[in-house]
């Protein structure tokens, strides 16, 4: 079982090298339009420092829902979905893998760069290491509960703009908590419960996401 | 071993078949028959597990298919009308991941083996994007010689965009299988001859009978 969901993993990682545009599109937009908010709202730097926390947010919120169609898009049209769904290994568990192999190319890469992007923003200092820590634990999550949006809409026109209308909503405690945490710690409070609800909220979708991600993907195939 | 218990299949509007009952017997080979959009795949994806009957239920080994999930899947080898062979991939890292998916265990040696079997040399290396449709289904079909071990095949138009030699392969290795006494349940619409102590079909056309 190990074995599948590691030759799994592999894949999805293999697949991603051999496509790099469509990781790169994700990094790209994520950094234009946490650029834009500078231009539009004038250079003044007290106005960024406070916008700073809730605009990085956001964009890494956009970016990650931009990846979603392509979760499972290819494979049921190319038909490894049913080898999936009629795999010996639980479907579960393969979601699970899968979803991690997404996070690692489409999650992980907003994680590196949201600090260059604070920069721009002149994010206080002792902000930094919180932001990064609430991404790493944010973005995993807005994965896990992206794959159930992405599961629903399978199959379905206009898929795309459907997606964003399940997933967004479900997406506001994770910015809720996740810019609150980086504001708290630019005003240098305690961040400590905004990262224990985080971490906490991640186990959660962690445990439930797949399972919800696989009767999904069951009803879509039907 | 696997029993059709009175399967309705209702797609739509249209009711495509409705108490459909039959067992299939270690050995057997069994062709479903039928003009298309009779409800041939519909019957196979039911068997499947991957579409649930309107109506009815399928057992494996006495047990219904929807509790014993991957333990059914197991044993099953399916093959639909998708190839399942993604583009970006090397001929050979298909195969292996198709394996990988199903549970067997094939090394390289194994799969490189397999491959050229089904008269895939020198293509093992090359991405699928490059290779033909006939090409393609060759790689989706080289799991049959992977699949020795498993029960029972479901094999969902397996000559389609094959070429003469392509075919003869896929009908000695169903002729092997039921030899063994793994049970192969198949569609298609040209006659292939396969040679069978235990062959008889379903005709969808009037009824499954």
């Amino acid at each position: 079982m190990a074995r599948a969901l590691l030759a799994i993993l592999r894949r999805d990682l293999l697949l991603a090298l051999r496509r790099r545009s469509d990781v790169l599109t994700v990094l790209l937009f994520f950094v234009i339009v946490a650029s834009l908010f500078p231009l539009g709202v004038g250079p003044e730097a007290e106005l960024l420092r406070t916008i700073a926390p809730g605009v990085i947010w956001v964009s890494a919120l956009l970016a990650s829902m931009l990846g979603l169609g392509r979760m499972f898009a290819a494979d049921h049209t190319d038909g490894t979905l049913e080898q999936m769904l009629l795999g010996a290994t639980p479907l579960a568990l393969v979601i699970a893998a899968r979803v991690f192999a997404h996070w690692l190319v489409t999650g992980l890469p907003l994680v590196l760069v949201a600090p260059l992007i604070a920069l721009q923003f002149d994010l206080a200092q002792q902000a930094y290491g919180v932001l990064t820590i609430t991404l790493l634990l944010g973005t995993p999550a807005l994965s896990l509960i992206g794959a159930i949006g992405a599961a629903l809409t399978l199959g379905l026109r206009g898929g795309g703009a459907l997606v964003a209308l399940l997933v967004l909503p479900l997406y506001i405690p994770v910015l809720i908590i996740g810019a609150g945490a980086v504001d708290s710690a630019a005003g240098g409070l305690d961040v400590t419960p905004h990262l224990l609800l985080q971490g906490a909220f991640l186990l959660l979708a962690a445990a439930f996401a797949p399972w919800a991600v696989a009767v999904g993907l069951r009803i879509s195939m039907e | 071993m696997l029993a059709a218990v009175d399967l309705q299949c209702i797609r739509g509007e249209r009711t495509l078949f409705t108490g459909l009952a039959f067992t299939v017997q270690a050995g057997d080979l069994l062709r479903v028959a039928g003009a298309n959009g009779q409800g041939k795949t519909s019957l196979l994806r039911m068997l499947c597990g991957l579409l649930s009957p309107t109506e009815g239920e399928v057992r494996w080994k006495g047990s219904t298919i929807q509790r014993l999930r991957e333990e059914y899947w197991r044993e099953l080898l399916y093959i639909g009308h998708a190839n399942a062979v993604k583009d970006d991939l090397t001929a050979l890292e298909n195969v292996m991941t198709a394996c990988a998916l199903a549970g067997l265990e094939a090394g390289h040696e194994q799969a490189g083996t397999a491959l050229r079997q089904l008269g895939l040399a020198g293509c093992e290396r090359l991405p699928a994007r490059v290779l033909s449709q006939g090409q393609r289904r060759r790689v989706a079909l080289t799991r049959l010689a992977l699949s020795e071990q498993l029960p029972l095949w479901i094999l969902d138009e397996p000559f389609t965009a094959l070429d003469t030699a392509a075919v003869s392969y896929v009908r000695e290795a169903i002729e092997r299988q039921v030899a063994r006494g793994g049970a192969v349940i198949y569609t298609t619409h040209q006659d292939a001859g396969i040679a069978a102590a235990r062959s008889w079909s379903i005709d969808l056309d009037r009824g499954g009978r």
